[in-house]
């Protein structure tokens, strides 16, 4: 007898994977607009983020009533409340999305401006973190959690770059002090999206092992 | 919105044993094919309630009842109306199983009979098709002739409720079905619970909250004999309406 709570938690890992699925959409459209300056993709993202904040409460109220009516346990308590986090997770992605999309169109105001090759860079390791963080989750590989985990490093590594590359062209009067903001406010919210996807592989590490490896836990565990 | 579809209905229920005011003016809508779980501490009326929806309560000396329960519309408390007949269409589990000391078979074909089945080609196929509906079938197919008194308790509980659907009734009563089993017998009875509310109306009279939860569509929560709040499940269990409700299901009660 196949048990009805079984299938709640089947259903609630298909609702995440939809929401996964649409952020990352989302994204994509983002980063596809910054890259070309297409303003009308720009435009579909803020379209795109009203789904995912509809998807959000979804999830959550899903959550809420699975908690309060089956009080789970072990596995299935670490599922719902890991699901719970990165439904949050790729909400604020979507929000980074839009703020990326706001950038587009800030830039379209400020002639001059490229995009350096280190946005290049960042916006592929972004892109790659949510990709493989989401795979992680759907196949509940850990490895491939914690090859998230180790990437993170390098967008924050570039993100630093970026500040002072700006700081540079602006002090030489290469760039102007409103270009230099809008792609540091870029580097931001790249570097805030390849964090939010380093929070969803250690809630797929959390889930699956249960080990918490937030905060370099997992470097200082002896075990 | 959609219209619900009522098959029970209790209106300005009294229920008085001697002195003691039992149950103080229930009104409570009962949907069809929904599972309907009656909360509240010991003492509360909940049983008094689920037992006066097939009149079960007759049995008890001293007893005095005042308003109505309607089924498909006809109070069940007017005089015209058949009480072997009702307790057909209501049936009713306990928490203790108690199957006949007769085999598995004439158990569930007891029922049948005494509506004046005969043949034994009917029969059989109500038998099988009511422990298939018990998820009992598959277990037992092949001890049909076996005591009942044979079977785990957990099996002789499936075996009542099939005992009870055999004759084929609207609504089924459960008086803490599954409070004398282990947790695999409960989860059993949890799952046939959500199964059998296709075909019936099923009241559900429980101790344990969660299973409540669990099991129910609606929750009706009793005090002291008043019905204190009664609404959607998970509503009841994430957001209640009524303080004591909250202070009940929350265990802070008292």
């Amino acid at each position: 007898m196949e048990r009805r709570f079984e299938r709640n938690l089947e259903d609630l890992k298909t609702a995440l994977a939809k929401m996964g699925s649409v952020a990352e959409e989302s994204l994509g459209v983002a980063l596809k607009a910054l890259l070309s300056g297409d303003q009308v993709l720009a435009q579909r993202v803020f379209e795109m983020e009203e789904k995912i904040n509809r998807l959000e409460i979804e999830i959550d109220t899903a959550i809420i009533d699975l908690l309060a009516l089956n009080q789970p346990v072990a596995g299935d308590l670490r599922f719902i409340i890991a699901t719970q986090k990165i439904n949050n997770d790729l909400e604020r992605i979507g929000d980074h999305a839009v703020n990326i999309a706001e950038s587009v169109l800030t830039l379209q105001t400020l002639p001059g401006v490229s995009i350096p090759p280190e946005i290049h860079q960042m916006v592929e390791i972004a892109r790659t973190m949510l990709k493989q963080a989401l795979d992680s989750f759907i196949l509940l590989d850990t490895s491939l959690a914690r090859t998230v985990l180790r990437t993170d490093d390098q967008i924050d590594d570039l993100n630093r770059l970026m500040a002072q590359q700006v700081i540079t062209q602006v002090k030489n009067n290469v760039l102007t002090i409103e270009g230099g903001l809008e792609l540091i406010r870029i580097s931001r919210n790249l570097e805030r999206i390849a964090d939010l996807s380093t929070n969803i592989a250690e809630d797929v590490i959390f889930e699956t092992e249960a080990r918490v490896v937030k905060h370099h836990a997992e470097r200082n565990d002896t075990n | 919105m959609s219209e619900k579809n009522i098959r029970l209905s209790a209106k300005d229920l009294n229920v008085y044993y001697g002195a003691k005011h039992a149950l103080k003016n229930v009104t409570i809508d009962l949907e069809t094919n929904h599972v309907t779980a009656l909360i509240g501490p010991s003492g509360c009326g909940k049983s008094t309630f689920l037992r006066s929806l097939n009149r079960m309560n007759d049995l008890i000396d001293n007893i005095r009842i005042e308003g109505e329960v309607n089924l498909d519309g006809q109070n069940i408390y007017d005089r015209m109306v058949d009480v072997v007949e009702l307790r057909k269409r209501v049936g009713m589990i306990f928490q203790k199983s108690n199957p006949f000391p007769k085999s598995i078979y004439e158990n569930v074909a007891y029922g049948p009979k005494i509506n004046g089945v005969r043949e034994k080609k009917q029969l059989d196929e109500i038998v099988e098709r009511s422990l298939r509906q018990a998820a009992l079938w598959d277990e037992i197919k092949d001890d049909l002739n076996r005591s009942a008194m044979a079977i785990s308790g957990g099996q002789q509980q499936r075996l009542c409720i099939a005992r009870a659907i055999a004759v084929d009734p609207e609504v089924l009563l459960m008086d803490e079905p599954a409070s004398a089993l282990d947790p695999i017998a409960t989860a059993k009875i949890e799952e046939l619970i959500y199964t059998l509310k296709k075909s019936y109306t099923i009241v559900i009279v429980t101790h344990n909250m969660q299973q409540a939860a669990r099991v129910s569509d609606t929750t009706a929560f009793f005090y002291l004999g008043e019905l204190i709040e009664v609404g959607d499940t998970k509503i009841i269990f994430t957001a209640p309406g009524r303080k004591q409700t909250e202070d009940y299901v929350t265990g802070r009660f008292g």
